[in-house]
């Protein structure tokens, strides 16, 4: 059966992308910030999780607003990475596992979560920058991914609490599949900021810091939130913190925290790394 | 037929991209999303205002985009993922564009930015389990 061995969280901002594709990641300005990934990557190197389920939003590359899903989960067997408006080099695509994917879409719906599935589905920074930041660039990935995609970009979007039972619902997805694999879980995006807006530049440490213990110990506090409430503390983007909600709900409840990381201003934000491992 | 109202439209500075802001800029919406394409962002680079015919902004949606008014995009229902599609190619990085929308330069925003770190060791040393904290 498959297991789940954990979850992580990790910021997406493109920024992390051209800090590591530049070489940069241990000039001043970022050395901390990618020096906290180290005990992320150690225990991914040692546990080699078989697939990695990638908890991410979409920022206007696969998906146009004429048709935003709530939900949307990638089903196909390889996803690819595309121009996002700045000219980039696009990262070597990354392999999927469609039967493993279909399986959870099928296990979503019997749930009552709707999921859209998608057997074409263009990765966007949100998706590819943690992946980088967590294993480092490479031409064949170390790990097979799923894309699941949560609309964070146009309201409404779900609540804390929806995607806290979205991630319980994934937990019984993927301990419901039949083949031995070994599966993490990353939540990305957040912690608080805000790009838009008289207000943009907005970072709020201490509810970061709040976050991050309840997160890994008490995530129904979270869950509480309203997303207007949430936006009025960790900014319009901020709202994107949500998505670790999904990577908690596949968790037990008692999760043992292998590594807690922050740091603040990176680029617009403050930024969080969890490590949270099952117990046996 | 009205807009109904929601308890974060009272956020100071913020414009919520809800259907109110989605629906009248949707065409803006659509030709910042065709910036993906690079040979689209050399059209666009050619003759905005043709760009903007053939996609259906108009008005002052139109003046907008030729005046590279990003907080008045913002306002007019830009999305700001979509926006920096428009502004990143042309130098205008999203702090940049953050200082644009204070009216302050880049640097000051960069400096207050900076500052939100100020006693970051402090704050983590107050708590448990931070690494390096």
């Amino acid at each position: 059966m498959a297991r789940i061995i954990g979850g992580v969280t990790s910021s997406h901002i493109p920024a992390v992308g051209n800090a590591i594709a530049n070489n940069q990641t241990q000039e001043p300005y970022w050395k901390r910030f990618f020096d906290g990934y180290k005990p992320a990557q150690a225990w991914l190197r040692e546990k080699k999780p078989d697939v990695a389920i990638v908890v991410y939003n979409d920022h206007g590359l696969n998906f146009f607003l004429d048709k935003i899903p709530t939900f949307a989960l990638g089903c196909a067997d390889v996803y690819h990475n595309a121009d996002e408006g700045w000219a980039l080099k696009p990262v070597a695509p990354f392999k999927g596992d469609a039967q493993f994917s279909w399986h959870i879409a099928e296990s979503l719906v019997s749930q009552e979560f709707d999921i859209c599935t998608c057997q074409d589905m263009k990765v966007d920074h949100g998706f590819v920058n943690p992946i980088r930041a967590l294993y480092g660039t490479h031409d064949v990935w170390p790990v097979t991914t799923i894309p699941l995609a949560v609309n964070t970009v146009q309201h409404p979007v779900p609540t804390a609490q929806r995607c806290y039972k979205l991630g319980q619902a994934l937990r019984q997805a993927i301990e419901s599949y039949t083949e031995d694999l070994s599966v993490v879980v990353f939540g990305t995006g957040g912690l608080s900021h805000q790009l838009q807006g008289e207000r943009a530049g907005l970072i709020d440490v201490e509810f970061d810091l709040d976050c991050m213990d309840k997160i890994a110990n008490d995530p129904l506090w979270m869950t509480r939130f309203s997303n207007a409430d949430l936006m009025r503390r960790a900014g319009t983007e901020g709202i994107e913190t949500i998505m670790w909600l999904v990577m908690r709900g596949t968790l037990q409840s008692n999760v043992k925290v292998i590594h807690k990381h922050y740091h603040a201003p990176i680029s617009n934000t403050g930024a969080g790394v969890l490590v949270l491992e099952n117990y046996g | 037929m009205s807009w109904i109202k929601h308890d974060y439209d009272d956020i100071p500075g913020t414009y919520v991209f809800d259907g109110k802001h989605a629906h009248g800029a949707y065409p803006l919406n659509k030709l910042l999303f065709s910036l993906n394409d690079a040979t689209n962002r050399e059209s666009f680079e050619r003759d905005p205002a043709a760009y903007c015919d053939t996609h259906g902004v108009s008005g002052s949606y139109k003046e907008l985009v030729l005046e590279k008014d990003f907080l008045g995009m913002l306002r007019a229902g830009a999305n700001i993922y979509y926006l920096a599609k428009m502004a990143v190619p042309r130098g205008v990085s999203v702090q940049a564009a953050g200082a644009r929308f204070q009216g302050i330069s880049t640097q000051e925003f960069q400096a207050k930015l900076l500052a939100k770190g100020d006693g970051l060791a402090q704050r983590l040393a107050m708590r448990e389990g931070f690494w390096n904290g």
